[in-house]
């Protein structure tokens, strides 16, 4: 059970308040149509699973409904910072 | 009912007030302050259960957490059964009914023992995987029989009658354990002004100090205790938690706490008490102050009841004033366990003599012992046991310097009690369970808590600090720490003063020799519960089950509800020694929530029955209620399902509301539907790139239908949009998918195009939206119209939508038609709901009006062939497997949300499964939705497979079945069969056509 910052609430909420969104800055291809099967299929279907530091994107779906993104260590489930959309992580794998 | 093992003096127990309770069908008495088991052993029972695999009698052998023996089956009615509860942590009440767990027919008599007597050879590790595995397909006979035989309790057959809590509790410091570390601990940082928790199991705080005849501060240690309590209590910062199990560490500093309220009072909750209550714990930082237990020895028939471990006995004695035999003998490999035998000396009962492993045991306790005139004998251990039922002699023999062998002749000793110490393990569960791996400590010859991310501290046994001064020390270490952290300020707490006992250095000794080798002498236990031994261990290591997770997985060591909390570390070090390596070497190990088990009363607090889920009603439920509506759950919405008359079969009631809405008109609260008010100066632009059709021209005044899709292509959600103003939108979506729309709307707003100014606002429920359809419908709506509103064909138009006065009321009139008739949705707000549905039903009555629900709806629009997303769309199917092209534009200038996925290779191969509509030749036969589709019914089986159907129902318009479904190329195979065998036997023809069955040109609602 995460508790979790939610930047725009500027408040620490419950887990239960969010919903995981998966792997973020996954950008969605600015011209899909010259995309190739292979290109296309990387965007919609690969994903990372990192041991360690792995930045996800979280939607405070019970409170705010703003999208954010989390850097959480996947072995000890720190959260390492949570910055707004369209913010680069601070703290990345070396 | 004697108590034949009950000192006359001694104990927190109260001698004036006598329990009687009930075990196996028999009455006995205890007193108030007992523990089922302590009375039990009072009342001299020896045998508490029958052993899972071997079906041996067992004992109790523990005093608290880590019973592995007595789990009980307690409830003195069918609705207040409670399995595997253990008799040592359950406090006696006057009327407690419990029984064995294990054990069929009974414990004295048990159908397993003649299997258990064979011997061994018969039932190796992985016993149940090697034998009873095959045939695959007798396994559930097996399982049945072998559960009924082992016995892992039984859940009630009838409703809980008692009520459970949950509470959300936010703190600055939980401490986890009363015993002296906890307690000075909690008591400092409430002094410091922290918000404190602190949780123990037991019914009385004090931990190890309960048990013990230590002074603190002079005093007796219970009277220091009480003091500290007192304290405590009074402060208002400070919540005490007695009968309170901290049984999960979570994440982030999260706890779960199991609170027993009522469970020592009576079987059921008195006078509408909450029974239990749960409380979920977010906390600033953690003492765990969880102490130890004390390991027991490996050796020969050390599961025959009388075998215990060794400070058990203590606290038996100590606390319960209950010496649970006559004669002991003790064998230790530490000073710590002299205890035992100068307590079972005190109280006026035989020592046989301390066993000490050691060659020169030379500390405070060991001469104690010897001037008390007990026999020491050193450089010895009890190799085995005699007895079945109770142990009735020991064998003693010298053994090396390291344990590893026996020297000497072995010699007997009478005993009907066997205490044994092996040293202690630190209660390190908690601090495992959010994966902190412990480590191996050599001086403490156990596992610590490992390094860890959460906020956490430790103090006493846990660290391996086994004296009270010392965790005395590091509680009250721990607490001036936790303020710090806390950011309070640091206080004055003095230490109490304790007796110092000087203690000789222990032995590493885990598994005690044999003269003969381990797979050939008698049964040495590691693992109670699982009934895993050392030669079992040996085996699996011999095997090639080197990693400890794979010995245990193989053994189950340590997969019964105690979780091996007696014996990993003994299987451990019996597996190091096979491997010829340590002990770290070897592995570490792990321990998971819960930390005992937790009753599903205590999880589920109050979210039962109605309370288990919200449900959702519209503004007309209580008119639905009213008139006889069956319901169907749609997400969490109760809609009508159908409105049977009396008398009337459901299909019976689904004929006669097709054909009135078909013939005259009928009605159906839609409310449900999912609504989105989208607003914003480039709303169009943002429907035209989550919807597959072309948004750009539609004017303010029309509709239209759009399929949503996933990236994939694939269809995930449909629904009618309508232009209120130029940038303002209302979207539908179906009623279960209102809020992932919403959540995909909001993500690629935010995520992709957060340049777009739009914004969605859910309004479902703000609506009452109530669909009339039928030939009649314009009469009617006529009727309520108030003012003048041309709703005539020409001035408004199929998929226009108006805004106008109905019944008195505001109302969004939509003329849109999900049944192919002539039809109006007519939108109020929800709280004029009931008044304007009320309002047509009056006017209606002329024109027969009749309501009908969710299964008409459907059969109405199957008529059609009118998908529905999630029955006929499965996330594999895109627009032109639907058929459904006509609603996608490959031209807008945006690459649509779906657009390049379902441009993919498999996407526009021929041969995709296509929607098409299934006439079966026989026209009364009604296919099963999911039948599966074949073009050669005489194929061998597995026959190839081609499609399912996804809708199919009986129509009462066309006097036939019409079916929707899935087939390989099927919108090329126009009149060409399919067949569906189904699973009784019967083989369906059927022809493909189109998927509108009714009205192709589509004229009936266009009038
Ligand atoms: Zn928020």
């Amino acid at each position: 059970m995460f508790y979790i910052y939610c930047p725009y609430c500027g408040e620490h909420r419950e887990e239960e308040e969010f919903h995981n969104h998966g792997q973020a800055h996954i950008e969605r291809p600015a011209d899909p149509d010259s995309c190739t099967d292979e290109e296309w299929g990387n965007y919609m279907f690969f994903r990372k699973s990192p041991k360690g530091l792995h930045h996800e994107i979280w939607d405070h779906v019970a409170g705010c409904r703003k999208f954010f993104n989390v850097t959480r260590d996947t072995v000890t489930y720190e959260i390492k910072e949570v910055y707004k959309m369209g913010e680069q992580p601070k703290v990345v794998a070396e | 009912m004697s108590q034949k093992n009950r000192l006359q003096s001694g104990g927190r127990i109260d001698r004036s007030k006598p329990l009687t309770f009930t075990y196996n069908g028999k009455q006995f008495e205890g007193f108030a302050g007992d523990t089922l088991a302590s009375a039990l052993l009072a009342n001299g029972v020896d045998i508490i259960g029958r052993s899972f695999k071997y079906s041996r009698p067992r004992g109790i052998v523990a005093a608290g957490a880590e019973e592995p023996n007595a789990v009980m089956q307690l409830g003195a009615t069918e609705a207040t059964q409670v399995p595997n509860v253990r008799a040592t942590q359950q406090e006696l009440f006057s009327g407690l009914v419990s029984g064995s767990t294990n054990g069929w027919p009974s414990v004295d008599n048990d159908i397993m023992g003649v299997l258990g007597k064979v011997g061994g050879k018969m039932m190796p590790p992985g016993f149940y995987y090697k034998t009873f595995m095959y045939p695959a397909t007798m396994w559930e006979t097996y399982e049945k029989v072998i559960r009924k035989a082992a016995g892992l309790g039984r859940s009630p057959n009838e409703y809980d009658p008692d009520t459970y809590d949950k509470v959300n509790q936010h703190a600055d410091l939980v401490v986890v354990g009363a015993g002296p570390a906890g307690l000075i601990a909690a008591l400092t940082a409430a002094r410091g002004g922290a918000r404190v928790i602190i949780a123990d199991e037991q019914n009385e705080f004090g931990g190890s100090l309960l048990s013990s005849k230590e002074s603190v501060d002079g005093k007796a240690a219970g009277a220091w205790v009480a003091s500290v309590v007192k304290e405590l209590e009074a402060n208002e910062n400070v919540i005490v938690l007695p009968r309170s199990t901290v049984n999960g560490y979570h994440d982030h500093n999260f706890l779960t706490i199991h609170q027993r309220l009522t469970d020592h009072i009576a079987d059921r909750a008195p006078n509408g008490q909450v029974r239990q209550r749960y409380h979920r714990v977010r906390s600033k930082w953690v003492v765990l102050a969880t102490g130890a237990h004390e390991r027991p020895l490996v050796f020969g028939n050390n599961d025959v009841p009388g075998c215990m471990v060794a400070n058990a006995v203590s606290t038996y004695i100590n606390r319960f004033g209950v010496v649970p035999g006559n004669e002991l003998v003790l064998m230790t490999t530490n000073d710590n366990a002299y205890r035992t035998a100068i307590d079972w000396h005190d109280a006026g009962r035989k020592v046989q003599a301390i066993v000490d492993t050691r060659k020169n045991p030379s500390g405070a306790l060991v001469e104690a012992a010897r001037e008390r005139g007990i026999t020491v004998m050193t450089g010895s251990a009890v190799i085995d046991v005699q007895g079945s039922k109770r142990v009735s002699g020991v064998s003693v023999a010298p053994i090396s310097e390291d344990g590893s062998k026996v020297t000497g002749s072995v010699k007997k000793l009478s005993a009907d009690t066997v205490a044994s110490s092996g040293g202690w393990s630190p209660v390190i569960h908690l601090s495992c369970h959010t994966g902190s791996k412990p480590v191996w400590n050599e001086d403490v010859l156990g596992f610590l808590p490992g390094k860890t991310v959460q906020k956490q501290l430790t103090a006493g046994a846990i660290n391996g600090t086994f004296n009270t001064a010392g965790a005395l020390e590091e509680g009250k270490k721990a607490g001036l720490e936790a303020l710090s952290k806390l950011g309070l300020s640091a206080v004055e707490v003095d230490v109490p003063a304790t007796t110092e006992v000087k203690e000789s250095k222990a032995m590493a000794l885990f598994h005690v020799p044999h003269t003969k080798p381990t797979s050939q002498a008698p049964k040495q236990f590691v693992d109670y519960q699982n009934d895993v031994t050392a030669a079992g261990i040996e085996l699996a290591c011999r095997e090639g089950f080197e990693s400890i997770e794979h010995v245990k997985r193989y053994t189950a060591m340590g997969f019964g509800t105690d979780q091996g909390k007696l014996g990993n570390i003994n299987g451990m070090a019996v597996a190091a020694k096979v491997l010829n390596q340590t002990i770290p070497q070897t592995g570490t190990t792990i321990f998971r929530p819960n930390y005992t088990p937790i009753t599903f009363g205590a999880i589920a607090g109050r979210d039962c029955g109605a309370l288990f889920d919200p449900e959702r009603y519209s503004a007309m439920h209580k008119w639905h209620l009213e008139n006889g509506a069956k319901f169907e759950d749609v997400g969490q919405w109760k809609r009508p399902w159908y409105f049977p008359k009396a008398g009337e079969s459901m299909q019976e009631a689904l004929n006669r509301e097709c054909l009135a809405t078909r013939e005259s008109i009928g009605i159906l609260d839609a409310s449900t539907l999912g609504k989105i008010d989208i607003q914003g100066k480039d709303a169009r632009e943002f429907l035209g790139r989550v919807y597959s059709n072309a948004w750009a021209k539609l004017p303010v005044g029309k509709c239209r239908y759009g399929l949503m899709l996933k990236e994939d292509g694939m269809v995930f959600d449909d629904g009618v949009t309508s232009c209120l103003a130029e940038n303002h939108f209302l979207m539908t979506t179906t009623s279960g998918g209102a809020a992932t729309v919403l959540n995909w709307l909001e993500f690629y707003h935010q995520t992709e195009w957060p340049e777009l100014e739009v914004y969605f606002t859910s309004v479902t429920d703000h609506w009452a939206t109530m669909t009339i359809s039928g030939p009649n419908s314009r009469k009617l709506l006529e009727e309520l119209i108030d003012g003048d509103v041309d709703v005539s064909k020409d001035s408004f138009k199929f998929m226009d939508w108006k805004p106008m006065s109905v019944a008195g009321v505001p109302a969004r009139v939509f003329r849109i038609s999900f049944t192919g008739e002539l039809s109006f949705e007519i939108n109020v707000q929800a709280n004029y709901g009931l008044h304007v549905w009320e309002k047509l039903f009056e006017h209606g009555a002329k024109y027969d009006l009749t309501p009908y629900g969710t299964e008409t709806m459907h059969i109405l629009r199957a008529e059609k062939g009118f998908i529905i997303a999630g029955q006929d769309t499965d996330g594999s199917v895109h627009p032109y497997d639907l058929g459904m092209g006509w609603a996608v534009s490959m031209n807008k200038p945006f690459s649509f949300i779906g657009k390049r996925g379902m441009q993919r290779e498999d996407c526009v191969r021929a041969e995709r499964k296509q929607m098409v509509g299934i006439k079966t030749i026989d026209p009364n036969v009604v296919l099963p939705e999911g039948a599966q589709a074949v073009f050669d019914p005489t194929a061998s089986i597995p026959m190839p497979m081609v499609g399912h159907i996804s809708s199919s129902y009986w129509s009462a318009c066309l006097g036939r079945s019409v079916a929707l479904g899935f087939v390989k190329g099927g919108l090329d195979k126009m009149g060409e069969k399919v067949y569906y065998p189904l699973v009784d036997g019967r083989i369906v023809e059927a022809e493909i056509c189109s998927p509108i069955f009714l009205d192709p040109k589509g004229e009936r609602q266009n009038v």
